[in-house]
């Protein structure tokens, strides 16, 4: 008898809260690759912030155990079974969620894609961290920061075929004319491995005399050049910086190797994902070409042809925030 | 029954005994019965649970997409159980799928039709088997062993085609191996799947094949003295899980619309997480298809009904593997206490 009660009782609740829930409220599920990684966790806490901001907007964080497509897309089934109000997912797989995602959407829920994007039949629009010439822009205007009387700068990238690298490389190259007295005298390689970014810093500091900053647009590369810089002795002479991770790089700023690196700022990330996809499961803006979706603090994001948009500048870490996000990611 | 009469058996198979060859048969044919039994059970109360915690749960369409989460890995699950009840593992099935993808995709970047690229599928994984059956059988290696090395092998020939890019041409008359539906929500692959475990049950439980499976699995020694040609066996065995892994690739490939080499990773875990639940025995010797099936709905129920509640992943694996033991121990355990 008592058993029979408890899990009526326990039904009834159950129902009522998934009754609740259902109710009012807009429920947003942030898709992540997998779960347990520090970058998506902080983006996590960026959607909570919108969602708080929102009011009637209820977070769905999840996200498969391993990066897989497949892990990816029974999660994403079991949203679409939930009939949650909008999907903003960071893909394992540019075209292997397309199939479930345009399910999605045929079934009246909002998708989005952010981060790491999917193929435009299975989304309504891309979220882009930054966009190339923004990358490009800012990692001469890091080096340039610290270089009041100019210089020669070399780079340290990933490999010679990776094509964001390249694309970034070239973006901050066309940028250059800018700074009339900086003087970029090579662009060195290290494979995005270790050692090897270990020995092409090396060799950069033998070479080049003279040489203020070593730009390296790669999160291997970055922590390589700042070692390398440190024993080497050569803090304060040589500054390195680029793109790389807070929890890697806090380190190497707190010993001054490196006065400033950028990298998106993955709390603003889930922040402007939530309140677009928010604004677009609500009606008041639409996903097209040229349209301007507001995000909220961050203002607003305007869409390509292929309905992406960039969010942002990078998000520039120094000695004042690296304390707050270097157990982030 | 003696190990004459198994051999009389194979020679003249009109007279085939309706027990297994072995004195651990009687015991555990009837332990066998009550796993099923309390699995069934489990799976019930889940089915139950699940209704009850989350109201879109009962939905056609939701149990429909749900059965996605299970098909392909039983498809797998069923040739091996069969191998694992003879005594030998496979491990490389995930990576087979992976190599079997890509070799589609080559063919359909190349311009392939459907029926091709069934064909390719398939054969990749027949000769993926027979890659390992070979090293098992003829160089009498340990499968465990040998299908260790050949996930790396397998998959590492996918990593060197595709790199980091991926094949998506993929004729759209493909995709109905994985995306299409036979009648309302009823899906090609749940079709697929149920006349495989039939397939597969017949195999196991009513051929004389079945029966060397078995002998084999409690005794490769006295099931050769009693005239079993127990490498033949068990080369049959792998070739039929490289021919079954081939077609999970064609339903997963097909499902997925695209081929990357990281397809698949980890699955043969799962695949043995399932065989394993469905009571075959790790060491051999015995297992039944229906435990599989069983198993496979089991774990499809509980993952999509942890997914409804949004429960994380990773939770998700800790309640899998928790039920792994759990219903393994509990009949061992009620076992101890009988006595």
């Amino acid at each position: 008898m008592k058993l029979t009660k408890l899990v009526t009782t326990a039904a009834v609740a159950l129902a009522m809260m998934a009754g609740t829930a259902s109710a009012k409220e807009m429920r947003i599920a942030l898709v992540v690759k997998a779960l347990g990684i520090g970058f998506f966790e902080a983006a996590n806490k960026g959607a909570e912030e919108a969602a708080k901001d929102l009011g009637d907007v209820k977070i769905i964080y999840t996200g498969p155990t391993d990066t897989t497509a497949e892990g990816q897309i029974e999660v994403l089934n079991s949203l679409i079974a939930q009939k949650v109000d909008a999907i903003a997912v960071t893909a394992n797989d540019t075209d292997a969620l397309v199939p479930t995602l345009k399910k999605a959407m045929q079934r009246g829920i909002t998708v989005i894609s952010w981060d790491s994007g999917v193929a435009p039949a299975g989304r309504e629009m891309q979220l882009n961290p930054s966009s190339t010439e923004l990358i490009g822009k800012m990692l001469i205007k890091m080096a340039a920061d610290n270089m009041p009387d100019g210089g020669d700068v070399a780079v340290l990238s990933a490999s010679s075929t990776a094509t964001n690298q390249n694309n970034w490389i070239a973006a901050m190259k066309s940028d250059m004319g800018n700074y009339p007295d900086i003087n970029l005298v090579t662009t060195v390689y290290g494979d995005d491995l270790a050692d090897k970014s270990y020995r092409e810093a090396k060799g950069l500091i033998e070479k080049y005399p003279n040489l203020k900053a070593i730009i390296a647009p790669t999160s291997v590369g970055i922590v390589a050049a700042a070692k390398a810089v440190t024993d080497a002795g050569k803090i304060g002479e040589i500054n390195v910086t680029g793109l790389g991770l807070p929890s890697e790089m806090a380190a190497y700023v707190e010993n001054g190797a490196s006065k400033s690196f950028a990298i998106w700022n993955p709390i603003d990330l889930g922040y402007a994902a939530t309140e677009i996809a928010y604004n677009l499961a609500k009606g008041t803006a639409k996903a097209e070409p040229g349209a301007k979706i507001p995000m909220g603090r961050l203002g607003e994001v305007t869409l390509d042809e292929n309905t992406e948009g960039a969010m942002a500048d990078p998000f520039v870490y120094d000695k004042s925030n690296i304390e707050q996000f270097k157990d982030i990611f | 029954m003696s190990l004459s009469d198994l051999h009389a058996d194979m020679t003249e198979p009109r007279r085939a005994p309706r027990t297994i060859p072995d004195r651990l048969t009687s015991p555990l044919r009837r332990n066998l019965l009550g796993w099923e039994s309390l699995l069934l059970i489990v799976g019930i109360a889940i089915f139950i649970l699940n209704a009850f915690a989350s109201p879109y749960f009962l939905s056609a369409w939701s149990l429909s997409d749900a059965t996605f989460n299970f098909t392909e890995k039983a498809m797998i699950a069923f040739a091996m159980a069969l191998l694992i009840v003879a005594g030998e593992i496979d491990l490389s099935v995930a990576s087979i799928i992976a190599l079997a993808s890509t070799a589609m995709g080559a063919a359909a970047t190349a311009g392939a039709g459907t029926p091709v690229l069934v064909l390719i599928g398939l054969g990749t994984g027949l000769l993926c088997g027979a890659f390992n059956g070979t090293l098992v059988t003829r160089l009498g290696l340990p499968s465990i062993v040998v299908t260790i090395g050949t996930m790396s092998l397998f998959r590492g020939i996918s990593y060197i085609v595709l790199g980091d890019g991926a094949y998506r041409g993929y004729p759209t008359s493909f995709q109905w191996f994985g995306q299409g539906y036979v009648f309302w929500v009823i899906s090609f692959e749940f079709v697929l799947f149920a006349v495989l475990a039939v397939i597969f049950g017949l195999l196991l439980h009513k051929t004389n094949f079945g029966r060397a499976v078995y002998a084999v699995g409690n005794n490769p020694t006295a099931a050769l003295f009693s005239g079993i040609r127990v490498a033949r066996v068990k080369m049959t065995l792998f070739l039929l899980t490289g021919l079954m892994s081939g077609v999970a690739a064609i339903c997963l490939t097909a499902r997925l619309g695209s081929t990357r080499p990281s397809i698949a990773l980890g699955m043969e875990l799962e695949v043995v997480t399932m065989v394993v639940l469905g009571g075959v025995s790790i060491l051999g010797g015995a297992g039944s298809i229906p435990g599989v099936v069983i198993a496979a709905f089991v774990l499809g129920l509980v993952t999509f009904g942890l997914g409804l509640l949004n429960v994380p992943g990773i939770v998700m694996s800790i309640f899998t593997g928790a039920l792994l033991i759990g219903v393994i121990a509990l009949p061992r355990l009620i076992a101890k206490w009988r006595r």
